[in-house]
């Protein structure tokens, strides 16, 4: 059989990421090696002052502060997105659809509007605390947004979705009848649940939660509106580095050491599920 | 065996709820007259009126459907061929390449955006169209190659070569049997790829300039110093189009599976 140039197919793809994905990422690294200059500028002299300079208890306590929302985010979503992908799983034909539907619907609009549409809700004299207030449930208006549950509500509604539709599609592939064969065999509901359904369904879990640890280590965003500066994480310290800072080099290096650490927790994933594909993503 | 109570259900519901509260406020408040978010005075649709008025925003809005538009169609070509070439060619470094052209939506996107601006520096592209373009395709190109490659798995490769071997040229058969095959997920990949360029806010602040801005960047640097109601009604439009395209593309769907079975 002919072959023929079927492989100069790949070629667009090939010189791409060639010139866009390793160009970028080998000068990041060398990058980081750099000596920052006055100014804005850097010069190609080797240095590790750039990793040094991140023993500094100000910015260890960065990488502390988003490492523990990325943690908080991610068990927050396990606790409420399972349940809500696994019994969406369970639903008909039907009910799937009009889940599948209206779970990827907000997508579409922009994230940072619904960000926005949280900012009306929790503010002092906001929608959530004049329902409080009538409810008698407090006697003076909470002070939500712009601390740290407001960052926290707004990263896990962020991300929901990912862990929901990750789970969703290992629940929807489930074989029902391995369950049924277990409590058969005398296992009672919690038992079956354990040994069978969240066996079976872990690909779809760990997915999950790369989905959603992945992407709040970086989405300062997020903390910068809702925390209202407060709260410093490593995304906006890049940020700041890269604009206002004006010290590329040290930029580099807190990007790579973020890099690593995602790559890292990827690794973990394959290790512990034996695939390279993350379920859900597309 | 496989039914759901009341209450599994009760928690769907509310979830759900929980989801669409925050775009349901937006909404309101796009027809409230006052300016700010805080209390209802009156039925208006002064924000729509004024978002018309705004060339600034409107202009946003402009580069950011053509952004989405040029990085998902640049992703779609690059992305599909990328996949087939893999799929059908063996290459050694096939699974580094993988690796690689999926990286960009592996990392967490600050890191995307640093990259690119330091890196646009060193090549000292002009920061605005063409930065945003390349950065947005290259971030869309994995959404395409991965549903793609997913596809092109589930296709019996015999069809191809029966088509080679009745004489269609390499072309032909890409056309008319390959193509056909794989359009639904070129599309999905497409949709997708459109949706989260459409989205992009931290990427774009980086390798965007003063004079070419997007959507996102405008709602964000809004945000950050006051909101306009203006925003609230172009949120309400753009979710009114969406709900209409996804509705009639389900449609389609539909009629398409049942002209299928006939």
């Amino acid at each position: 059989m002919k072959r023929g140039r079927i492989w100069l197919c790949a070629a667009p793809l090939y010189a791409f990421t060639l010139v866009f994905v390793l160009g970028p990422a080998l000068y990041l690294v060398a990058l980081s090696f750099a000596q920052n200059t006055a100014g804005t500028g850097f010069c190609w002299a080797f240095t590790l002052e750039n990793f040094a300079r991140m023993r500094d208890p100000i910015y260890l306590k960065c990488f502390r502060e988003s490492f523990r929302l990325a943690l908080s985010t991610t068990v927050l979503n396990v606790l409420l997105g399972y349940p809500f992908g696994y019994f969406m799983g369970r639903l008909g034909a039907r009910g799937k659809r009009l889940l599948t539907f209206l779970i990827m619907a907000p997508f579409w609009t922009s994230s940072l509007i619904r960000l926005y549409g949280w900012i009306i809700l929790l503010q002092v004299k906001g929608v959530f605390n004049r329902v409080l207030l009538w409810l008698g449930v407090v006697d003076e208006p909470l002070k939500i947004l712009y601390s740290y549950p407001a960052v926290l509500i707004g990263m896990v509604y962020a991300l929901l979705p990912f862990m929901i539709l990750a789970v969703y599609t290992s629940v929807e592939k489930l074989d029902w009848t391995l369950v049924e064969a277990a409590r058969d065999l005398g296992a009672s509901r919690v038992k079956a649940f354990c040994t069978v359904t969240l066996r079976l369904t872990l690909p779809g879990l760990m997915s999950g939660v790369v989905l959603t640890f992945v992407p709040s280590m970086g989405l300062f965003f997020i903390a910068d509106i809702l925390g209202g500066n407060k709260i410093v994480l490593v995304g906006s310290l890049i940020q700041d580095q890269m604009t206002r800072g004006g010290n590329q080099p040290f930029a580099a290096a807190l990007a790579l050491v973020l890099a690593a650490m995602t790559t890292l927790m990827l690794w973990l994933y394959r290790r512990l599920t034996g695939t390279s594909e993350l379920e859900g993503v597309v | 065996m496989k039914k759901v109570g009341a209450l599994p259900k009760l928690y769907l519901a509310l979830v759900l709820l929980v989801t669409y509260l925050p775009i349901a406020v937006v909404i309101v408040f796009s027809f409230n007259d006052a300016k700010l978010p805080v209390s209802w005075t009156g039925f208006s649709w002064r924000w729509y009126e004024a978002l018309l008025r705004d060339a600034a925003l409107m202009e946003a809005l402009r580069n950011s459907l053509l952004l989405g538009a040029a990085s998902s169609a640049f992703a779609a070509v690059i992305g599909t061929l990328g996949a087939i070439g893999m799929a059908r060619a063996h290459y050694k470094t096939k699974g580094m390449m993988e690796y690689l052209s999926t990286l960009p939506i592996m990392l967490p996107e600050i890191i995307l955006g640093m990259v690119f601006m330091a890196f646009f520096a060193l090549l000292r592209l002009p920061f605005g169209w063409t930065t945003l373009i390349i950065a947005h395709t290259s971030f869309c190109i994995p959404y395409v190659f991965l549903m793609v490659k997913a596809r092109l798995v589930g296709i019996d490769k015999s069809i191809e070569e029966a088509a080679r071997d009745l004489g269609a040229s390499p072309a032909r058969t890409f056309f008319d049997v390959t193509l056909p095959l794989i359009l639904p997920a070129v599309l999905s990949g497409c949709i997708l790829s459109f949706a989260m360029s459409f989205d992009d806010v931290v990427i774009s602040i980086f390798v965007s300039s003063p004079t070419v801005s997007t959507l996102p960047i405008k709602v964000y640097t809004q945000m950050r110093t006051g909101v306009t109601p203006e925003i609230n009604a172009l949120c309400t439009l753009i979710l009114i189009a969406v709900v209409l395209i996804l509705l009639v593309s389900a449609a389609l769907r539909r009629k398409s599976a049942s002209d299928g079975k006939q």
